[in-house]
């Protein structure tokens, strides 16, 4: 006798799983075999003061920008590795989510922008004293690279300058 | 991809002596990655600090990434976010 084949509420509560299980089997591979860039020798840069004393700026890699005054982040071979330098001072909802990346959930932070840049969070630590001050310019790139040299050789020391131009202490890198 | 990106970007400021530390959405990339400090956090992409107009739950990620940037080294420091 022939088995019945699976029943369509069968193959509905079952194909979830499976996509799930296949999404995960996958992402595991592609992290174990992708050749991810290794950080050799690992710099390190004591902090000069105690985090109540320093000046502390934010880096996103949501790229946000500001609409109608900084351009928007394009896609481009190996990814747009160019930086926007974000005011402490602005209206942080009206910030535009220029990342090229479709692989995330944009909607927290279309909810919220602290989820990509948390200045309101900085600002309040700031007001507790946990940390001296905000830096006066943050800065947001597109985390979407692919071929990072460029963000290492060129990325690097201008974000370097900018925060070294307003004596930054301690900067606070948040990924999508 | 931003877990590389973020961290490659701290080392090349922590480089140029400035103190860095990053918030890792996957720790296996962080591990493999090694940017010099790295708070590993169990949430989605998009969500890296928690859930959107949750202040106290941003904070509390935000808080313990800043605590690493006075963990003595060497590195790489990387650490998981507490409950």
């Amino acid at each position: 006798m022939r088995k019945a084949p699976p029943t369509p509420t069968g193959c509905a509560l079952w194909r979830p799983q499976l996509k799930t299980w296949q999404t995960l089997t996958a992402s595991h591979a592609a992290i174990a075999l992708y050749p991810w860039r290794r950080i050799d020798p690992i710099p390190w840069a004591e902090l000069a003061r105690p985090l109540s004393e320093s000046r502390v700026a934010l880096v996103t890699s949501a790229g946000l920008y500001r609409p109608g005054v900084d351009q928007p982040f394009v896609k481009s071979l190996g990814g747009d590795t160019s930086h926007r330098v974000i005011p402490d001072d602005v209206d942080l909802q009206s910030l535009a989510i220029g990342q090229t990346s479709d692989a995330f959930d944009r909607a927290p932070m279309q909810a919220d922008r602290n989820m990509g840049l948390p200045l309101d969070r900085l600002h309040e630590l700031v007001s507790a004293g946990v940390v001296g001050s905000a830096a006066p310019r943050h800065v947001s790139i597109n985390g979407s690279i692919l071929a990072p040299g460029r963000l290492v050789r060129d990325t690097g020391p201008r974000v370097a300058d900018v925060l070294r131009a307003d004596q930054v202490d301690a900067a606070l890198f948040v990924p999508v | 991809m931003c877990t590389q990106s973020v961290g490659l970007l701290a080392g090349a400021l922590e480089e140029r002596g400035i103190t860095t530390v990053c918030i890792a959405l996957v720790r296996r990339i962080a591990e493999r990655v090694r940017p010099p400090r790295a708070l590993a956090v169990p949430f989605a992409f998009g969500a890296a600090l928690g859930r959107a107009n949750d202040a106290a739950c941003q904070l509390r990620v935000i808080v313990q990434a800043l605590r690493l940037l006075s963990r003595p080294g060497p590195p790489p420091v990387l650490a998981d976010l507490e409950a």
